[in-house]
């Protein structure tokens, strides 16, 4: 059960707290949740991973497959993203048709993904014209307390970096599902988008909130920066603005300040996240 | 009750919790053939010939007199819907205001939304008729403070003997707390850090509920907790 | 123990034996947001459970006056099986949802709640058989640390059989066997206290003479499943 609610006094509680630099748990304005990450979660997927930012928690898998390739792009790969708000992650999802919050969020995350060339789609095509790797970003949340978004974009890129191809039976060209290589996706790692979503609440600009502080915010902005070598600053893949109020320019300026910072700590997370999988993955083997 | 390693021991649904005629069964316990079966998740509790089970979760079941907060759904002719938590609608009819109250008027003095400090004045098999005719302070509209939410079957451990757990927390954080019987709990501080504090030392209670020597340990978690008091910063 | 020695089926394909159920893990109060939740992982089967409820059942005219209702919602993630299953709801799906509200639904005590409505959400996150039982296990967990009033728990098991030989918990590789009178697939759940069956399906084909032993193997399994049960409820708090 939720320990708060959004009442409007709830609202009223936010602000005083933000004015004074603190959010209603204790955290600054800019301080993020504790992240844990967990791989592995099914090992029926290409890869599959568990993040939990504070008490919200999401898990993503890659499977893959084999189809046709689109039209204008006969040497290209394809990716679908979809995001499922699982009714069993609140009380406040339902059965049906995605809701357009579901759509949203999976739209907003692929762009980042296939906008900054993080995949390279090329490397999927088998024949071109007739038949190409086809890559599944399935992400489903398990308890929904606030910044889905990023929980899910985070997962979705850890996912992306440790999923390994099926195995392709030469003789029938069909994959061999729950068979697995060792090779990994084709990934041009300094292009790895990382996420970060800036949310106002009043005069406040804050980043990694929990439900009730998402449910009365005015407005966001989700920032996709990824960093390239060839560049000497960080590049803005994809953004998206969601909320009814406006934001200033320099409002937006300081937000995509802030996710720059975010950034750079998402990316010391994912690569520590990494090598300890890697790590573990070895001893496994061994025993 | 036994106790592992300082805890209460939960017992479950289905548990044999007693056989034989020493006990006979009372709350949320089922008599099948020679054993008393516990039907729900929680500590057991004998009071002399008496074995029942203190559930430790689930809704809230309302009882004539509690004091609940409410937050406002609705209005009609007749009256306000309250949620009160619990799976039935609560109702708080005009008539049960104090003074005469014109149907124009009704928005003005609670509307959706408001969180008000009640009380219940009848059971029905799916509803619950609140008053307001309480001549106690405090009842009414919350404007200040904050109001968070715990189970309620654990209110009484949040309340402890003769109030003695709240009081403790009261004293610590400088803070006014009323405790709705349906788990919705008002704190009022003088500043938003000590406001946190007493909701941090709520949450402690509430997550220890099994602990043996509960006060000693909430003693220990408040005075290692104890916040420092930020000044408004200047916009 | 079973008499079979003219099965072709002589060693588990995971070295267990005939009796033995894989490998459980549980734990309650996995999905805060919950009135409770439960993850259940036996083998590489894993379940998640939460209940929400009980809560007053709208739409008003579907509202059972006399007694609550459950409802029951299972669903496999897309990514725990081998093959993509796509998000929504399947047919098979709408048949585990109503076998599993029939084996939940006689041991909570609905008469005391009338008008309201328990949902209960099983999501599979990883695929090894026996994906309706460790969400049955998983469900009644979590209904019961959602504190929903219940006469006795509910734990359930699926029995196999390999050519001749009776097995406790099959595994997906189980299933797919297709020697001699190949596998059968029986998932079975049973009440703790008075060890009545409330889930019973049968795919495959076994002799009549032998279901009794099969209901005997399933029986026994379901107590060494429900000591699990029980101790994680016991250790939550």
């Amino acid at each position: 059960m939720r320990i708060r609610m959004p009442y409007k006094l709830t609202k009223k509680n936010i602000l005083e707290a933000m004015s004074k630099g603190k959010r209603l748990d204790g955290r600054g304005l800019l301080e993020h949740r504790p992240i844990e990450v967990r791989f592995g979660v099914s090992k029926n997927a290409e890869s599959s991973v568990i993040v939990k930012w504070g008490k919200t928690e999401v898990a993503c898998g890659i499977k893959m497959g084999l189809q046709e390739p689109y039209t204008g792009h006969e040497s290209e790969g394809t990716m679908t993203t979809s995001v499922e708000l699982l009714p069993l992650s609140s009380p406040n999802f339902e059965y049906g048709q995605p809701s357009i919050e579901a759509v949203e969020i999976a739209r907003v995350i692929d762009r980042g993904i296939r906008e900054s060339r993080f995949i390279d789609f090329e490397k999927l095509c088998i024949k071109e014209g007739e038949k190409v790797w086809s890559i599944y970003i399935d992400i489903a949340t398990i308890n929904d307390d606030g910044n889905l978004i990023d929980a899910g974009a985070l997962a979705a890129v850890l996912a992306l970096r440790t999923a390994r191809f099926p195995v392709l039976d030469e003789e029938t060209g069909k994959i061999d599902y729950g068979n697995f290589t060792d090779k990994a996706l084709p990934l041009v790692n300094e292009n790895m988008p990382l996420t970060t979503t800036c949310y106002k609440i009043g005069n406040h600009i804050f980043i990694d909130p929990a439900r009730e502080e998402e449910d009365v915010a005015d407005a966001r902005l989700t920032i996709e920066i990824f960093k390239p070598e060839s560049q000497k600053v960080e590049m803005i893949t994809a953004m998206q603005k969601g909320g009814e109020m406006p934001l200033s320019i320099e409002e937006a300026e300081k937000m995509v300040s802030e996710a720059t910072k975010m950034f750079k700590k998402l990316n010391i997370l994912v690569e520590e996240e990494l090598d300890k999988a890697k790590k573990d993955t070895k001893k496994k083997k061994k025993e | 009750m036994t106790e592992k390693h300082g805890k209460k021991e939960l017992v479950i649904p289905g548990e044999i919790i007693a056989t034989g005629d020493e006990f006979l069964p009372g709350d949320w316990t089922l008599k099948q053939g020679n054993d008393i079966i516990s039907s729900r998740y929680g500590v057991v509790e004998k009071q002399d010939r008496l074995i029942k089970i203190i559930p430790i979760s689930g809704v809230y079941i309302p009882r004539s007199g509690n004091t609940v907060i409410g937050e406002i759904k609705d209005l009609t002719n007749a009256g306000w819907v309250i949620d009160i938590g619990g799976p039935y609608q609560a109702f708080l009819p005009l008539r049960e205001c104090p003074g005469f109250v014109e149907e124009s008027e009704m928005e003005n003095i609670y509307g959706i939304g408001d969180l008000i400090l009640t009380q219940v004045l009848n059971v029905k098999r799916t509803s619950v008729d609140l008053t307001m005719k309480m001549r106690e302070r405090g009842f009414g509209k919350i404007r200040e403070g904050s109001v968070i939410r715990v189970n309620p079957h654990r209110v009484p451990r949040v309340i402890g003997k003769e109030g003695s757990m709240v009081s403790l927390i009261k004293n610590a954080s400088n803070c006014m707390i009323t405790v709705g019987q349906n788990g919705l709990i008002w704190i009022q501080g003088n500043n938003i850090d000590e406001q946190i504090y007493a909701e941090k030392a709520i949450q402690f209670i509430v997550e220890n509920i099994t602990t043996e020597g509960l006060t000693e340990k909430a003693e220990k978690w408040l005075a290692d907790n104890k916040p420092k008091i930020t000044k408004e910063k200047k916009e | 123990m079973t008499k079979d020695e003219k099965s072709l089926y002589t060693k588990r394909s995971d070295g267990r034996a005939f009796d033995s159920i894989r490998e459980i893990s549980a734990k309650v109060g996995v999905v805060p947001n919950a009135d409770g939740s439960a993850i259940f992982a036996q083998g590489d089967t894993i379940a998640i459970a939460s209940v929400y409820g009980p809560k007053t059942h709208h739409p008003k005219n579907q509202q059972n006056p006399e007694k609550g209702v459950i409802r029951v919602h299972y669903g496999m993630l897309s990514f725990s099986v081998t093959e993509r299953i796509k998000p929504g709801v399947s047919r098979r799906s709408q048949e585990i949802n109503q076998v599993t509200e029939w084996a939940l639904s006689n041991v909570v005590m609905l008469e005391e709640l009338p008008g309201t409505v328990i949902d209960v959400h099983i999501n599979i996150l990883q695929a090894n058989a026996g994906t309706r039982c460790a969400g049955i296990n998983a469900a009644a967990m979590a209904l019961a640390h959602a504190g929903i009033p219940m006469k006795e728990m509910v734990s359930a098991v699926a029995i196999g059989k390999m050519d001749k030989t009776i097995v406790s918990d099959v595994t997906k590789e189980e299933e797919d066997m297709e020697e001699g009178e190949g596998a059968t697939d029986i998932p079975m759940a049973f009440l703790s206290h008075s060890e009545k069956i409330t889930l019973l399906q049968l795919d495959g084909r076994i002799q009549v003479d032998r279901f009794g032993e099969a209901l005997e193997a399933g029986k026994k399994a379901c107590k060494k499943i429900f000591e699990i049960q029980k101790k994680a409820l016991k250790e939550a708090e």
